[in-house]
């Protein structure tokens, strides 16, 4: 082995660079966290040091006025069954596109409009969406949202998944079906306990973009099944902007993002990368 | 000799057949597998934009709660040309992609290079560059519009202390679209730098062991072995990042709402005004028709560029 450390440059310098960078990603974070716990004086003050308050968040929790515990529950359940519904009808799909015998310009076909479908803007199909649900009954109801997100994260799931379904090694597969298991079978003892790490990134990622999105669930949601992205726009509107609130509310809305870091750091890199690189 | 040979290709490939359908069973497992997915697309994809369709030669009035619809013919589609903010929607969510994508390019393949240099720590700075990622974007536009507050942001105070005026980074023309920008640069570095990371982890480290025999340097290491290997992640990436930086809503909504003027007029945002603002579901179905072929034409062009690159290597 040749030394590596005498030609390239020392690594303080490239801490220290990448230090500054994670400053630079954190501090507005904390920042904002930090403008939850103060009075609006204070934060109009512009004071460095402050003492801590818990009322914006008891007023954006539990006031009268404000349907945020509402909307946290409405959130979960949104993302919670259209993660769901994706993640199954993906990994159904990537299974049948990549290992039974398809003709290839059906498969290809296929991808080529999901990515097609992937690159318009959710805007454009929100009016449509909001006229087929109200002609079918489903406008105010969750399961016009839960569908609409399903779909919205249909494609990436499916390459996603489509990745994980061709690494399982065909020869397995061919042992399993030798030995007469049906395609059920096969699906669920042969492919699903080998995806299962990438069935887990693809569902955290499904989860957290649903719980992220904002246009769709404006536009096809109203007081009762609004969402939290929802809520915190109305903050930021209100005519007179009540900024310490609107950060507390923020902050609680960045806790599932917080604990799926803790938690779950390997998957997400697992998921956001697989595609790329494969 | 020759009906000998065309039977053992027969028997062979009726091997092969019964191989690959091994019966009515998982024929019809083929479909059941992929009859969700078809459905869900055809139901919730192709069935809108149909209807989108046929809305953008109409005009819809809401009576009582039900649509009632007027043949309009092509006024619409002729009423796009004469519209100002549908053309500084499209120049500026040009300039925004483009601007946000190419920053976020330079600076994530350069921290991408540089974390890859150092042997620990690498789990650490990855746990906090994938934070932004995970944040909904309504809520990036609320810790920026606290950010960048003209009264109290951090970000006129750190520039206050190096002697820099207090700016209204949201509130002036001149700096509302680069603000939008730099915002979406913090957002979104960090996606790429984590994509970068992967993929020059996943180089062959034997070329590099052969350049530092011959005498490279870091420099020429990095121009002529990195930067090259890395063309196909560097063109995936930043495939997948200019399509997510033409559909950007959510920060602009909160952010500027398309303001002061048209200065962060895109296209998202003026489609949403044309529906759900104004109302004008006719009008806004022939902008969205427009939007969905601009963007099929720039996929066709996207695809047949990098069958060009693939044939030339």
């Amino acid at each position: 082995m040749i030394e590596r450390a005498p030609r390239g440059p020392s690594s303080l310098p490239i801490h220290l660079a990448l230090l500054v960078c994670a400053a630079i990603v954190l501090a507005p974070v904390v920042w904002t966290v930090a403008a939850g716990f103060r009075t609006q004086i204070s934060l109009l003050m512009g004071d460095l040091t402050f003492t801590p308050i818990w009322s914006n968040f008891q007023e954006v929790l539990f006031s009268k006025t404000s349907d945020f515990l509402l909307n946290y529950r409405n959130s979960i359940i949104v993302g919670a069954l259209s993660t769901a519904l994706c993640v199954t009808v993906a990994t159904l799909a990537a299974f049948s596109l990549n290992r039974t015998p398809w003709r290839r310009w059906v498969v290809q076909a296929f991808l080529a409009w999901t990515l097609v479908f992937h690159m318009i803007p959710p805007v454009a199909l929100a009016s449509a969406w909001f006229t087929m649900a109200h002609s079918v009954g489903l406008e105010n109801t969750f399961a016009g949202l839960i569908l609409a997100h399903a779909t919205l994260n249909l494609p990436m799931a499916i390459w996603l998944m489509s990745v994980f379904v061709r690494e399982v090694p065909k020869e397995l597969e061919e042992a399993a079906i030798v030995d007469g298991a049906s395609t059920p079978v096969l699906l669920r003892h042969v492919i699903l306990p080998l995806i299962a790490p990438g069935l887990a990134a693809t569902a955290i990622l499904t989860f957290v973009f649903s719980w992220n999105e904002f246009a769709v669930a404006l536009t096809l949601s109203m007081k009762q099944t609004a969402t939290v992205p929802v809520a915190i726009a109305k903050y930021a509107q209100d005519f007179e902007i009540q900024y310490t609130q609107m950060a507390a509310s923020a902050a609680l809305a960045m806790l599932p993002a917080l604990l799926v870091l803790l938690v779950a750091q390997r998957f997400i890199v697992k998921g956001l990368t697989q595609g790329a690189v494969k | 000799m020759t009906s000998v040979r065309t039977t053992e290709v027969r028997a062979v490939r009726g091997a092969h057949r019964r191989d690959v359908i091994e019966g009515a069973d998982q024929r019809l497992w083929q479909w059941l597998t992929f009859a969700p997915a078809l459905a869900m697309m055809l139901a919730l994809s192709i069935l809108p934009l149909a209807n989108l369709f046929v809305t953008s030669f109409q005009d819809v009035a809401w009576v009582e709660g039900q649509p009632v619809r007027s043949w309009a013919g092509l006024t619409h589609y002729r009423a796009l040309f004469d519209d100002e903010l549908f053309g500084a929607g499209i120049t500026n969510t040009v300039l925004f992609a483009f601007g946000a994508v190419t920053g976020q390019m330079v600076i994530g393949f350069a921290l991408a290079v540089l974390c890859s240099k150092i042997g620990r720590g690498r789990v650490f700075y990855r746990a906090i560059f994938i934070l932004p990622i995970l944040i909904p974007g309504i809520v990036i536009g609320a810790i920026w519009k606290l950010m960048l507050n003209y009264d109290f942001g951090l970000a006129n105070k750190l520039l206050g202390f190096v002697g820099i005026m207090p700016h209204d980074w949201l509130g002036s023309a001149e700096t509302a679209l680069l603000s939008v920008i730099i915002v979406d640069i913090w957002h979104w570095t960090p996606f790429c730098f984590l994509l970068f990371l992967a993929g020059v982890e996943s180089l062959p480290q034997d070329v590099f062991e052969a350049a530092k025999i011959d005498g490279a340097g870091a420099w020429q290491e990095l121009r002529y072995i990195t930067l090259p290997l890395m063309i196909p992640t560097i063109i995936v990436t930043s495939a997948f990042r200019l399509i997510l930086a033409f559909k950007v809503f959510d920060e602009v909504y909160l952010l500027t709402s398309g303001g002061p003027g048209t200065a962060t007029e895109v296209i998202s945002f003026t489609l949403y005004q044309r529906f759900f603002t104004e109302d004008k579901a006719g009008y806004g179905s022939a902008m969205s028709v427009a939007v969905i072929f601009l963007v099929s034409m720039l996929l066709v062009v996207a695809l047949s560029a990098r069958r060009r690159s693939e044939a030339a290597q």
